[in-house]
């Protein structure tokens, strides 16, 4: 197993931000809130545990990442464009007409493998995959990124059954738990809680991890793999708008992108993290 | 009047599933918790390791098909048209339709005379929810021949495919050997005075009013459009052209069915009057097939009813 250098993706995650800040400023508009919340968990994912390859993006063998969070889809931009599945200059296109970088992602952008944006569908694609790997004895990963407000969805409980059933242990769901959705605090609008036991009671090994720590999702994603006869879920203690003071929490960031003078003064503020680290 | 053979539409879907599974090891076939009304039972059967059952659970069934799609699988989603289209609308416009995956859907117990179970049970709408979905082709086969050729086809294109099936056995109105290509209407009988176009069921109750409209000395052609998607605009302009009267008629909503999709067409290209004969604005009930197709006016005297009045369209 390689070795994680925990301090170089601290800062790859920083720079990532910047780059999801940058591109939301540039486009107007766009989700910022949950955007910054799922920065860690892609970094785990892209620069650690997934088996890719930029160069060939439908390489038979690959592990699968889906953003059942199509709106978070920003930070997979960067993500990808960072990683060398499109030219980083692309980034400015995001939301303009004639993009590959859609509102909400559409698969043709090499990296992206399944158009998302309408919640709660990306579980049940993310089992169609799993059952054809296994038809197809191909042993690859299938990870599923979705939202707290997205387990809202009936759909997602309908595929959590099936994964179970059918011992889809091929099958790793990471929910970005940042507690916040649109109309509010998940609490508020309908609780999810217990949030855990759900999944765990659905059949799934589930694991609770700081969705910041880079260290501890890294040992969840190690542990996911390791679980046989099972479906595995994450839940990731995530915190909405995460690593800019001023957008941390904030209900009205879910859907809004900063302004010219708001994307200045996060930057700085993220240059501050990165001498820190 | 001959004495035809029976067959429900679904039969000749089922049948030609298990063939495909017998010529290609991608063929896959999911179901709903509706094995055996949708016939899927046949494939499972023969094929148990290709055969995937989500229960209750349309949505997921949907979104899973387009999964096995993206890893080059021809997945046959199995379930009722009206959860197909109806609970499902969503999963199919996005996860399958947006991203043009190969997924088939199998729809059966479309129309009116899915009968006793009455209004939850009858697809009356879903001609209008599948066809307006960009890359969906949509067929509705008129017998359980025309129903094998469909499911034997679209396994040939490359993309989504919505096939309305029936739940009743339904006259055999077409031969094994006849010719069949999807989004290729049929000129089923001649006639130079008005067109009759029609697809699923409703072929039956349009060639038994061609034979009631000939004892008064009017010829009506019939048209056997079994793809509503894509339209065959030439058979369709040419015998606006040359017989300059339409009736529609189909177990299916007036309102964004088939009439609707020929109306779209010759509006802009060659304007003819169209009486088109269907469900009007309201939800099934209840009965006995052949009873309700009376009730809901889609029975043979409704079809001459409405080709006379086209006629006298015609003539203003």
């Amino acid at each position: 197993m390689k070795q994680p250098d925990i301090k170089a993706l601290k800062k790859k995650a920083v720079q990532l931000r910047k780059d999801i800040l940058t591109m939301l400023e540039n486009a107007g508009s766009g989700h910022t809130g949950g955007s910054l919340s799922l920065v860690e968990i892609l970094t785990a994912l892209y620069y650690y545990k997934v088996k890719h390859n930029p160069r060939d993006p439908e390489w038979k063998e690959r592990d699968k990442v889906i953003l059942s969070k199509g709106h978070g889809c920003p930070a997979l931009y960067a993500v990808l464009a960072d990683s060398g599945y499109f030219p980083h200059e692309e980034l400015a296109s995001l939301r303009k007409l004639g993009s590959r970088l859609q509102g909400h992602p559409q698969r043709g952008l090499p990296g992206v493998e399944v158009s998302s944006g309408s919640l709660g569908q990306g579980l049940s694609i993310a089992n169609g995959i799993a059952f054809a790997n296994r038809m197809d004895k191909i042993k690859s990963k299938i990870y599923c990124i979705l939202g707290d407000g997205e387990t809202n969805e009936g759909q997602v409980w309908e595929a959590a059954m099936t994964a179970a059933h059918y011992k889809l242990n091929a099958v790793c769901a990471i929910v970005d738990y940042n507690k916040m959705q649109i109309d509010g605090f998940c609490c508020d609008v309908k609780n999810m809680e217990p949030f855990s036991e759900k999944w765990r009671s659905f059949g799934w090994h589930t694991k609770e991890v700081d969705g910041h720590d880079i260290k501890a999702l890294i040992e969840a994603l190690d542990e996911a793999e390791k679980v046989k006869g099972k479906p595995q879920a994450i839940v990731a203690h995530t915190v909405k708008g995460k690593g800019i003071s001023f957008i941390e929490n904030q209900v009205k960031w879910h859907g809004i992108a900063p302004k010219k003078e708001e994307l200045e003064k996060a930057l700085l503020e993220l240059d501050e993290t990165l001498k820190k680290i | 009047m001959e004495e035809l053979k029976h067959k429900p539409t679904r039969d000749g879907a089922g049948e030609a599933m298990l063939e495909l599974g017998k010529r290609n090891k991608n063929v896959v076939v999911l179901s709903a918790d509706l094995t055996d009304s949708t016939r899927a039972g046949w494939f499972k059967k023969e094929f148990p390791d290709r055969f995937i059952g989500f229960g209750v659970a349309e949505q997921d069934m949907l979104g899973a098909a387009a999964g096995l799609a993206l890893c080059g699988k021809i997945p046959f989603a199995c379930t009722f048209g009206v959860f197909a289209s109806g609970r499902a609308w969503d999963q199919v416009r996005v996860s399958v339709a947006y991203m043009n995956l190969n997924v088939k859907i199998i729809g059966t117990h479309g129309g009116i005379t899915v009968g006793e179970d009455g209004a939850t049970h009858q697809a009356l709408d879903e001609i209008a929810l599948m066809r307006i979905l960009p890359n969906m082709t949509v067929i509705v086969p008129s017998d359980a021949n025309e129903a094998y050729k469909a499911t034997m086809q679209s396994a040939d294109i490359d993309g989504p495919v919505y096939i309305r099936l029936g739940r009743n056995p339904a006259p055999i109105l077409t031969k094994k050997e006849e010719p069949f290509k999807i989004g290729k209407g049929v000129l089923y009988s001649e006639g130079s005075d008005i067109s009759i176009i029609t697809c699923g069921h409703s072929l039956y109750e349009a060639k038994k009013a061609r034979e009631e409209l000939l004892k008064e000395g009017i010829k009506a052609r019939i048209i056997n459009l079994h793809t509503p998607k894509p339209l065959d605009k030439e058979i369709i302009l040419k015998a606006a052209q040359e017989t300059g009267a339409f009736v529609t008629v189909e177990e299916h909503t007036v309102h964004g069915g088939m009439g609707s999709a020929i109306a779209e067409l010759t509006t802009g290209e060659c304007p003819v009057p169209i009486k088109m004969v269907g469900i009007r604005d309201t939800f099934g009930e209840s009965g006995e097939p052949l009873e309700l197709l009376k009730y809901f006016n889609l029975a043979t005297e409704d079809v001459v009813k409405a080709a006379h009045e086209a006629l006298q369209l015609k003539k203003k």
